[in-house]
């Protein structure tokens, strides 16, 4: 019982975090059709800034998180501008690999700017192991879990309660029809890669406290394919049900099965949704004539 | 018949001028538009609306009147067409360089043809999203109110998701929608698509009580021509991207090419059969 609490705790904190990077993913995929191979690397920038800024800058972890915040959202919206807005109309092979290419120089460009050596996550959320049900949790993981539902909830008030994100959902629904509405759809695809840089920050931090600071982290944000897989790429919903349901596999299949079989379960997963629910649990099914 | 009642708003911009598009609310010069870089559309259509006016655009499929639309609105671009010459003025301003939303904010806006409603979004949130331009008016409970007064089916479905409503229903949210952004100029692309006769008459009646009312100035795209010259003050007729006729929209009514191509009645005034009116279609042409 103890060891099943302890790895359903883990795993649904992993799978929170894996939810707010898949977030952002999804808002990308859902208002503009890109699929952004450089999710990973927004949450290794988002880890590193924060690391920086309080352990190098030595500001207060609050001031280093909103610090981040704001070069995530400049990265998001120079990533929109620079490279993606040229990319309009073109195949969608071009725009897959231009991400792929951005992912490798956000990775390069970290590893020159910060080195290869994993640093310790400055201590921000205390780190105590609190027992629950019987079993020792760290408290850390459930901090991290409250605090991604703080986050979903607010983006979930952004998008139903505010003009912007109304407008958002516009514009992933009726494109022609949001622009004659007046909605800047420009602005839009702006704002989505902007909230997704938010989510890779929020998400980037967590982890680096859970597993610190190194070149790792993007390679957890490859995990992001079979959550957004699973819970349809264009899908909110699909996100956190998609990051929840990955991180339990993950976390039941290293307790109880082992030997290195979680490092590959969740790809195992992604193809045998592709095979039987290609558009994932909460996608939206597509229908092609060819 | 009501459309041939003469209103003081419209009198202004009918009455015979030198030129009866100076000081119109807006007027399309000469305006040419290509698709794809190729395909010319808009062979130099020029035209006016006057303030508080209600002008029928008719036409037959592929004359350009939606094209038209789009390109007062400034939609052409995200179909890839463009104006290629001419000049579109709105208030005694060129708007044929503005992007959609800078359009939207003068004070037009299109309700395009096929609803287009935001099927995910709740009757509401396609509303709220109608005034997204209206930001700082403080004015949105208001503004609702006043939607929902002019079409009153949608209070009752405000959290149901529009893809849910009926084609009425959608038909009026999409107007309800455009409402809301309380234009100036309002431009409906065949409002009367793919609806039951009953809810047709239903939706032509607030139009017309839209521009009584609010004093909208309001450009009509409609197939069914009968009834747009039942409604309209003025109207013109498209074909081949040019226009070919225009005049007051009783006197049009009468007129005898119209009645035969577009109101499908014979010299006597009777109706006509369908299979005659085809045998007849390319007999005649105004160019």
């Amino acid at each position: 019982m103890a060891t099943f609490v302890q790895l359903t705790v883990t795993g649904l904190s992993n799978g929170a975090i894996l939810a707010l990077a898949a977030l952002g993913f999804v808002l990308i995929y859902k208002s503009s059709s890109v699929i952004n191979f450089a999710q990973g690397q927004f949450l290794l920038i988002g880890a590193y800034v924060v690391w920086a800024l309080t352990v190098e800058a030595k500001l207060h972890w609050a001031v280093a998180v909103l610090g981040a915040v704001l070069v995530a959202i400049a990265l998001g919206i120079v990533v929109e501008r620079l490279i993606l807005r040229p990319l309009v109309g073109q195949p969608i092979i071009s725009v897959i690999m231009v991400t792929i290419g951005l992912s490798q120089v956000l990775g390069a460009l970290v590893l020159i700017i910060w080195g290869t050596t994993p640093r310790a996550f400055p201590e921000f959320i205390p780190s105590s192991s609190v027992d629950l049900l019987g079993a020792q949790v760290g408290a850390s993981r459930l901090w991290a879990l409250g605090l991604v539902a703080v986050a979903l909830v607010a983006f979930a008030l952004f998008f139903t309660r505010s003009r912007h994100g109304i407008a958002m959902r516009a514009v992933a629904d009726d494109q022609q029809a949001a622009l004659a509405m007046g909605i800047s759809v420009r602005r839009v695809f702006a704002l989505a890669w902007a909230l997704a840089g938010v989510s890779a920050v929020v998400g980037g931090v967590l982890l680096a406290n859970l597993v610190g600071v190194s070149g790792e982290i993007s390679g957890f944000g490859l995990l992001v394919f079979p959550v957004v897989i699973l819970g349809g790429l264009d899908s909110v919903l699909g996100a956190v049900v998609g990051g929840a349901l990955i991180g339990l596999l993950t976390a039941y299949t290293g307790g109880y099965v082992g030997g290195g079989l979680e490092t590959v379960i969740p790809y195992v997963a992604l193809v045998l949704i592709l095979l039987v629910k290609p558009y994932g649990l909460f996608g939206q099914v597509r229908i092609e004539r060819v | 018949m009501a459309g041939e009642d003469e209103r003081g708003a419209g009198s202004a911009a009918a009455a015979p001028a030198p030129d009866p598009a100076a000081g119109a609310l807006l007027a399309l010069n000469n305006v040419e538009v290509i698709y794809d870089e190729v395909i010319l559309v808009l062979r130099g259509l020029s035209l006016h609306v006057g303030e508080g006016e209600v002008v029928a655009l008719l036409g037959s499929n592929g004359a350009g009147k939606s094209t038209t639309l789009k390109a007062i609105s400034g939609l052409l671009p995200s179909e890839n067409g463009e104006i290629t010459d001419g000049e579109i003025a709105y208030a005694g301003r060129r708007i044929d360089h503005l992007d959609a939303a800078g359009i939207v904010r003068l004070g037009i806006c299109q309700v395009m043809e096929g609803r287009r409603v935001f099927e995910h979004l709740t009757v509401e949130e396609n509303l709220r999203a109608g005034a997204y331009t209206r930001r700082g008016d403080g004015l949105l409970a208001d503004d609702l109110e006043l939607v929902f007064g002019y079409f009153p089916p949608l209070a009752g479905r405000r959290r149901a998701d529009a893809g849910y409503l009926s084609g009425g229903e959608q038909q009026m949210l999409a107007m309800g929608r455009a409402l809301i952004a309380r234009p100036k100029l309002l431009m409906l692309d065949e409002p009367s698509l793919g609806l039951a006769p009953k809810l047709v008459a239903e939706i032509f009646g607030i139009i017309r009580r839209l521009n009584e009312e609010l004093g909208t100035t309001i450009l009509v795209v409609e197939q069914n021509a009968r009834l747009a010259l039942e409604i309209a003050d003025r109207a013109y007729v498209m074909e081949n991207g040019r226009i070919v006729l225009d005049g007051p929209a009783a006197e049009l009514a009468q007129n005898p090419d119209v009645q035969e191509f577009y109101l499908g009645l014979t010299e006597t005034g009777e109706r006509k059969s369908y299979r005659d009116v085809k045998h007849y279609k390319r007999r005649k042409r105004w160019l």
